[in-house]
């Protein structure tokens, strides 16, 4: 929502662009490898993994511009290694403002200081704060300049059937309504995913108290980038605050109703200025500041069974909606459409079985678990249910002053990337570890005297072999990288001469052998990418 | 004690304040206060955690 007399669209520092609804030629589409329905964040990334693999996509949206408002402002680290992989991180570095420190206050106190692992063996930060049109606008013009991917505005998937070839999409655009023939369906339509319903889908999950107005504004405000958490504040008492620095000098305030304010009177303007002034005198800013933009959310844990449905497939939003506070929404809509765009793309382009795409609802929908199990303690100490959790929740911040391990309580959940340990698409570990990252986990990155080891992956699958002369498989899929097992990429895996690490195209760990031998590696390639005979190369 | 330790005595605590009515729940960390110390069986110990615990109750300033 935005202030009186300005439009969904009046932005005090973004110009939303306005897409012309498409030009078709007449005549029946012909079926596409890749339909893609919503150009939304998730759509974007699914469309470009898509294409670095050579796969043709089609991006459909209803809209004919971005998503309005700033939505999502956190991006992670790991959202970062895959903007990356898909050549589109350089304005995200030029725009976005990292960040590794949060401080807690109590009472208007500063109780507690964190700061999330960073090292200089890291290539990113923790976390980048940008708004979300700025996300979309870069992805977007990652999306323009890719001969690979179409893109239709303005153009709204209204019916969906399946034939044994694929599925047809009803789309309706200025134009009128066509049918558009695909072999698979990423529906990246959002949270209230049109194509969901029409397949008869629900979310499953729990719809949790505790809801929050998020407002933005804008001011000069002299803070570093430094996430605030302000417990039972005098601004707000008994509620939660938490304050974002944006760029263009953009505030993101987030502020907790209590149980006795609705929704629909909160989101007034002039509650919310009356709202955001409080918290603002707080934080002790007496220039003037403008309102942006602002709207309501709450803490919901939901997802589907299975983010397959024959040839459709569920991608962000559509298929999971997370907490706020994970900082999880978007970060793992962007994971989902890297997992299945390159799985995809392998099948398509028979590197791989159609098998591998099963792995795709155990791994993200395991992620998505993940967060549900860790959103129950964090919206726990973050908007306690009862007088109970209040009264233990506010104990431990006011221990927080004298004791650390208190403060670690109130500590945020950690955003650590899900491990795929049980799923088909990762082999089991080799006990002859004792150290270094298990098969499933993302791989750490180490410095190297020039750049980082994960500027030396390849576009596919790569192995990394320790010491010389180590096992390798002639496979078009992969790209080896020789490492000495005494080096800081060696100490890091645990590994000694003869090591070898398979690591997917997702930066994910496939498997490891402590002494590698050629075939089990061939075989374990060609077993977890559900090959058959035909597909074997 | 780990975190996940300390996690759950957190946890079970607040779990416990829940069965009980809201007026009780003073009454209750003070048995519950008195409980532990006793168990501690270390009153300077005690008496020093007694003390800490008092910090960043009282407004800024306030005599300590
Ligand atoms: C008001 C609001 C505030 C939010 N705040 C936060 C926040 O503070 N932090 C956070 O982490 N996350 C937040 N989120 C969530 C975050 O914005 C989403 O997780 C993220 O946008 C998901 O991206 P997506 O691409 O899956 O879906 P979306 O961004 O919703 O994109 C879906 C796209 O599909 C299009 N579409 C829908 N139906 C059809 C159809 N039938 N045919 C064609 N196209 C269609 C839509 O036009 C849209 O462009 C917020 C969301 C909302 C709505």
């Amino acid at each position: 929502m935005r202030p009186a007399g300005r439009g969904e669209l009046d932005s005090l520092y973004f110009t939303y662009p306005h897409f012309p609804a498409p030009v078709r030629t007449p005549g029946p589409e012909t079926r596409r490898p890749v339909v893609i329905a919503g150009a939304g964040p998730v759509g974007m990334t699914a469309a470009l993994t898509l294409a670095q693999y050579g796969i043709r996509s089609l991006l459909l949206d209803r809209k004919d511009t971005f998503n309005d408002g700033s939505r999502a402002i956190c991006i992670s680290r790991s959202s970062y290694y895959i903007l990356e992989r898909l050549g589109a991180l350089q304005p995200f570095l030029d725009k976005a403002l990292g960040w590794t420190r949060g401080r807690s206050f109590y009472r208007g106190r500063q109780i507690l200081e964190f700061d999330m692992p960073d090292s200089a063996d890291e290539k990113f930060r923790p976390m980048y704060n940008l708004q979300q049109q700025y996300i979309e606008a870069f992805l977007w013009q990652a999306v323009t300049a890719n001969p690979l991917i179409e893109t239709r505005w303005q153009s709204e998937v209204t019916g969906i059937s399946e034939e044994p070839q694929g599925v047809t999409l009803t789309v309706s655009d200025p134009g009128g309504s066509y049918a558009l023939p695909a072999q698979w369906v990423l529906a990246a339509d959002g949270a209230r995913s049109a194509i969901r319903q029409m397949r008869g889908l629900r979310l499953q999950g729990e719809n949790y108290e505790g809801r929050y107005v998020i407002a933005d504004v804008q001011m000069a405000h002299d803070y570093p980038t430094i996430r605030r958490a302000l417990f039972d504040p005098v601004s707000r008492p008994g509620g939660t605050v938490l304050i974002h620095r944006q760029p263009d000098n953009i505030w993101r305030i987030d502020y907790q109703l209590r149980d006795d304010e609705s929704a629909e009177e909160a989101t007034r303007e002039e509650n919310v200025r009356a709202a955001v002034a409080a918290v603002l005198a707080e934080i002790g800013q007496d220039s003037p500041w403008q309102l942006e933009w602002w709207s309501v959310y709450s803490a919901n844990t939901l997802a589907l069974e299975d983010y397959r449905d024959g040839r459709v497939i569920f991608v962000g939003d559509s298929a999971h909606i997370v907490p706020i506070f994970g900082v999880r929404g978007l970060n793992n809509g962007l994971a989902d459409a890297q997992n299945i765009g390159w799985k995809l793309a392998f099948v398509l382009t028979g590197q791989a079985g159609e098998a591998l795409i099963d792995s795709y609802t155990p791994e993200r929908r395991g992620a998505t678990l993940d967060v549900f199990a860790n959103a129950g303690k964090s919206t726990r100490f973050m908007t306690p249910p009862d007088a109970g959790w209040r009264l233990m929740r506010d104990a431990a911040l006011s221990l927080a002053l004298t004791r650390s391990s208190a403060g670690r309580l109130a500590n945020p959940r950690q955003m650590t990337p899900y491990t795929y340990a049980a799923s088909p698409a990762t082999a089991s570990d080799d006990p002859a570890f004792s150290d270094g990252p298990i098969p499933g986990a993302l791989m750490p990155d180490v410095a190297l005297e020039t750049g980082f080891l994960s500027d030396r992956m390849g576009p596919g699958f790569t192995l990394l072999r320790f010491g010389a002369g180590a096992a390798a498989c002639d496979d078009p899929a992969l790209t080896l990288v020789d490492l000495p097992a005494d080096g800081p990429v060696g100490r890091a895996y645990g590994a000694r001469p003869g090591t070898a690490y398979l690591i997917r195209p997702d930066l994910h760990i496939a498997g490891r052998w402590h002494q590698a031998d050629a075939t089990t590696l061939c075989q374990t390639l060609n077993r977890l990418l559900a090959r058959t005979e035909e597909t074997t190369a | 004690m780990t975190d996940a330790d300390l996690e759950r005595l957190y946890e079970a605590m607040a779990e416990t304040l829940g069965t009980l009515p809201r007026t009780d729940h003073a009454l209750y960390l003070a048995k519950l206060a008195l409980a532990l110390a006793e168990t501690l069986d270390d009153t300077p110990q005690a008496l020093a955690v007694i003390a800490e615990c008092r910090q960043g109750l009282l407004p800024e300033g306030a005599p300590a």
